[in-house]
């Protein structure tokens, strides 16, 4: 507490109150425009921020449905938005499960094992983590253009080539576990291979079970790593039914088709899980990191 | 474990093993009779150093390693030494082929030879096609098996269509196997035809050379032994030059489709060293500088002032300021780029509708280069300050109270306090993360293709650039937006932006190592 109070004191508290109400408007501006728009009719900003004509016909595309216009001719779903966000939740979910499960064991053997270039090894892995992909785009696109002349399965569009690209990207993730396995005592596991238990299942029965809480904050943050990619996503992927939500909500705003009230009730619809999966994550992602990764 | 299950164990992971590495061998066999020698060296290496790491008892830490470091090996690594090699070829939409693939495809190029002509007919039965070929004089007809036929993506090159092969059966001229589809349909369906040699009972070849007919082809080209093509139809002949990557003919001209060669340093002299293109390169990479610099000056200044003002004892509300000031961090980037994308817009945009209402101006967001960066600038902020605003009030935490109370007896205001003590104190923690943002937006591809994908253009410059183009945008278009992708040019920026980053995140290495020691 300040000791002395002089004149002032209540005029700055007054003055640093307006400046944050101020700020907050400005902030919370965008979220009110949008949910604003994807209720009014027709794809145009005219009309006030409260809506004086509530209309559902975004939505309805949004949702996959059609409904009928003012002239009487019914209105298609210009974008399949459902479909776009079934596979961004599923890329996501497999390369999050993929990653969890390459990091985990990784990081087990920097945190546990002793091998020759282990230092230079977690180094490494840091420093590759730093170059984004978006510089390999060209490599990328020429790989998975040369796997798919073979196995057109991980080939160009194919969410499984995007499920290999995203795989690599484990670097940061074998960092954070490390450093929460760092945490739990050796000597937990070393009294189970006392009692017979092999390194593995010391590490599956011993290990793991421990980790629960890391592990959860690792595939968090991979799952919504992946949702949120987009430059990997849209070279390599093209056709209409194969765009993750990234990529696809893109297409709802080209200057000579801008169909922004679409464009706004499918963001809020697509925005909204995501949202609430970041806020936990970073709820998660505090509490887990404070506890591993900051100590690496 | 049981004595049984353990005596199981003994025999079935070898078994599987012989028959994992078994499989694998096969299908490096089948990548490499379909001619990707490269993918089969690499998945041959993988497979062979997991069959060496998961049987050697030497090597026991790396049967936990070898996946993840494989796939960082194989996703991450690989792709960035491939860039750098992809820098130094010609690849490109003109040159995209290997020499092979490109002389297979002029081998199969076929031209109408002489011959007997068939009418023809595309007959479908439900979802599945048949061609009736009938002789000029009607006499004899010939039946397809059923044939796959789809209209071809847009997707699809040209050079990929691969030839298939039927044979045709004598049948009655009247035999109805489905209907004819009209002409309309056929046209839709033309290239797709177009794919298929037809060999009729009597061992003649016809393809389709007309809407309403087959004829016997010939195969335009005829290799000689030096490896040069001759023309049977005009006689000309085209020789390989493997620097220009092209077939060319007797005066020098390149017949497309060219294929790949390298060309040593052509793409980085180009960078470096012709007008051209050095010119929108330079002014990109100080824009990419300044708008990197700015957004962390801004989000970083603005982040800093919040911290201060919502660690301020006296101040109430304080967790819901925070929690609606953390709120742009939340959701998703794309999402609201996209948003501001809309907001902005000249016409349709309620920032222009708001600014037209109470000024009487409407600003071309989008159009004018200066308008632009400033947009790009405002909505980077935007996004930016939570989290240096959030990272700076776990700094401030950290301040020892005593320190503002000593300021405080010794009558010093809140300017001397934030600028004696807490910039100080925060500024030296914060430095890595500054360099860390720094370098996150020297490569922020995602605000710049999805705000406004580099435009508005240079109207100066030849090759396409935009003024707010940041290195890795404008890469990417060269690679693949713009007409006649060049990938080995953007190979090679990337692999000079590579290095740039690279010596970023040196430098951020250094700093992180400096402020841990002097933590100590």
């Amino acid at each position: 507490m300040a000791i002395v109070l002089d004149k002032s004191h209540r005029w700055r508290v007054v003055a640093a109150h307006a400046c944050l109400i101020a700020l907050v408007c400005v902030v919370i501006f965008p979220f009110l425009m949008i949910l604003s728009i994807s209720l009014r009719p027709g794809n145009f900003a005219s009309g006030s921020l409260i809506p004086d004509q509530i209309s559902l016909e975004h939505w309805k595309l949004a949702l996959g449905f059609s409904y009928e216009g003012p002239d009487g001719k019914l209105v298609q779903p210009p974008f399949p938005v459902l479909l776009w966000l079934w596979n961004s939740i599923k890329v996501a979910t497999l390369s999050a499960i993929l990653m969890v499960l390459l990091s985990t064991t990784a990081a087990y053997a920097f945190a546990r094992m002793k091998f020759r270039g282990k230092s230079q090894a977690l180094s490494a892995l840091m420093l590759i983590q730093m170059f984004p992909a978006v510089l390999a785009l060209v490599a990328i696109y020429a790989i998975f253009d040369r796997i798919g002349n073979v196995f057109p399965l991980f080939g160009l569009d194919s969410h499984a080539s995007l499920l290999l690209a995203y795989a690599g990207g484990i670097g940061l993730h074998v960092w954070t576990i490390k450093g929460y396995f760092d945490t739990i005592p050796a000597e937990i596991e070393e009294a189970a291979k006392v009692d017979g238990a092999s390194p593995f299942q010391a590490f599956r029965l011993v290990l793991l079970p421990m980790a629960v809480p890391i592990l959860m904050v690792v595939f968090l943050l991979a799952f919504i790593g992946a949702i949120i990619e987009y430059p990997v996503a849209s070279v390599l992927l093209s056709e209409e039914r194969n765009l993750t939500l990234a990529v696809g909500s893109r297409l709802f705003l080209y200057e000579q088709r801008f169909l922004w009230g679409d464009f706004a009730a499918a963001a809020i619809l697509s925005g909204l899980p995501i949202t609430v999966v970041f806020i936990l994550a970073q709820k998660w992602m505090v509490s887990g990191l404070t506890a591993g990764g900051i100590k690496g | 474990m049981n004595q049984s299950s353990s005596g199981m164990q003994r025999w079935v992971w070898p078994a599987v093993a012989t028959a994992l590495a078994l499989a694998s061998l096969y299908f490096v066999t089948i990548v490499y009779a379909a001619g990707e020698f490269l993918l089969a060296g690499t998945i041959l290496v993988v497979v062979a150093l997991a069959a060496w790491v998961y049987t050697s008892p030497r090597f026991y830490a790396w049967r936990y390693l070898f996946p993840g470091v494989a796939a960082v090996a194989i996703f991450v690594v690989l792709p960035i030494l491939y860039t750098v090699t992809i820098g130094f070829t010609n690849y490109s939409t003109n040159n995209l082929l290997k020499f092979e693939r490109t002389t297979a495809y002029f081998l199969e190029e076929t031209y109408e030879a002489e011959g007997k002509t068939y009418g023809f007919a595309l007959l479908q039965q439900g979802q599945r096609h048949r061609i009736r070929l009938t002789e000029s004089e009607g006499e004899q007809a010939f039946l397809t098996p059923e044939l796959e036929l789809s209209a071809p993506s847009e997707a699809a090159a040209p050079a990929k269509a691969e030839h298939k092969h039927v044979k045709a059966q004598a049948a009655a001229a009247d035999a109805g196997a489905g209907e004819a589809l009209p002409i309309k349909e056929l046209i839709r369906l033309q290239p797709a035809l177009k794919a298929y040699t037809v060999e009729l009972p009597d061992g003649s070849q016809v393809r389709m050379t007309g809407l309403r007919q087959f004829g016997p082809v010939a195969k335009l080209y005829k290799k000689n032994d030096d490896g040069t093509l001759v023309n049977q139809q005009t006689g000309e002949v085209l020789k390989p030059n493997f620097e220009a990557g092209f077939y060319q003919t007797a005066s020098g001209q390149n017949v497309p489709p060219g294929f790949q060669v390298n060309i040593g340093l052509t793409h980085f002299k180009q960078i470096f060293t012709d007008a051209a293109f050095r010119e929108p390169f330079l002014r990109i990479f100080g824009w990419t500088v300044a708008f990197a610099g700015l957004t962390v000056l801004f989000a970083a200044g603005l982040g800093i002032l919040l911290a201060v003002l919502l660690s301020w004892e006296a101040l109430r509300f304080k967790g819901v300021y925070q929690t609606l000031l953390f709120l742009p961090y939340a959701v998703p980037g794309f999402i609201s780029i996209l948003v501001f994308k809309g907001l902005f817009n000249n016409n349709f945009g309620e920032i222009n509708l708001i600014l037209d209402a109470l000024f009487g101006v409407k600003p071309a967001w989008f159009s004018d280069p200066l308008l632009a960066k400033t947009m790009i600038l405002i909505v980077n902020t935007w996004l930016g300050y939570p989290y240096m605003m959030v990272v700076t009030m776990g700094l401030i935490k950290a301040i020892p109270a005593d320190l503002y109370e000593a300021s405080a007896v010794a009558g010093a205001g809140p300017l001397t306090n934030f600028f004696r003590i807490t910039m100080p104190l925060v500024l030296k923690p914060l430095t890595p993360l500054l360099i860390a943002a720094f370098a996150f937006n020297f490569n922020n591809f995602v605000l710049i293709s999805l705000l406004t994908n580099g435009r508005p253009d240079f109207l100066d410059t030849q090759v396409p650039a935009g003024t707010t183009d940041i290195l890795v945008s404008y890469t990417y278009r060269i690679a693949f937006e713009d007409s006649g992708q060049n990938f080995g040019l953007a190979a090679a920026i990337s692999t000079v932006v590579f290095a740039m980053v690279a010596l970023l995140s040196w430098i951020n290495l250094r700093a992180t190592r400096i402020t841990k020691e002097e933590a100590r």
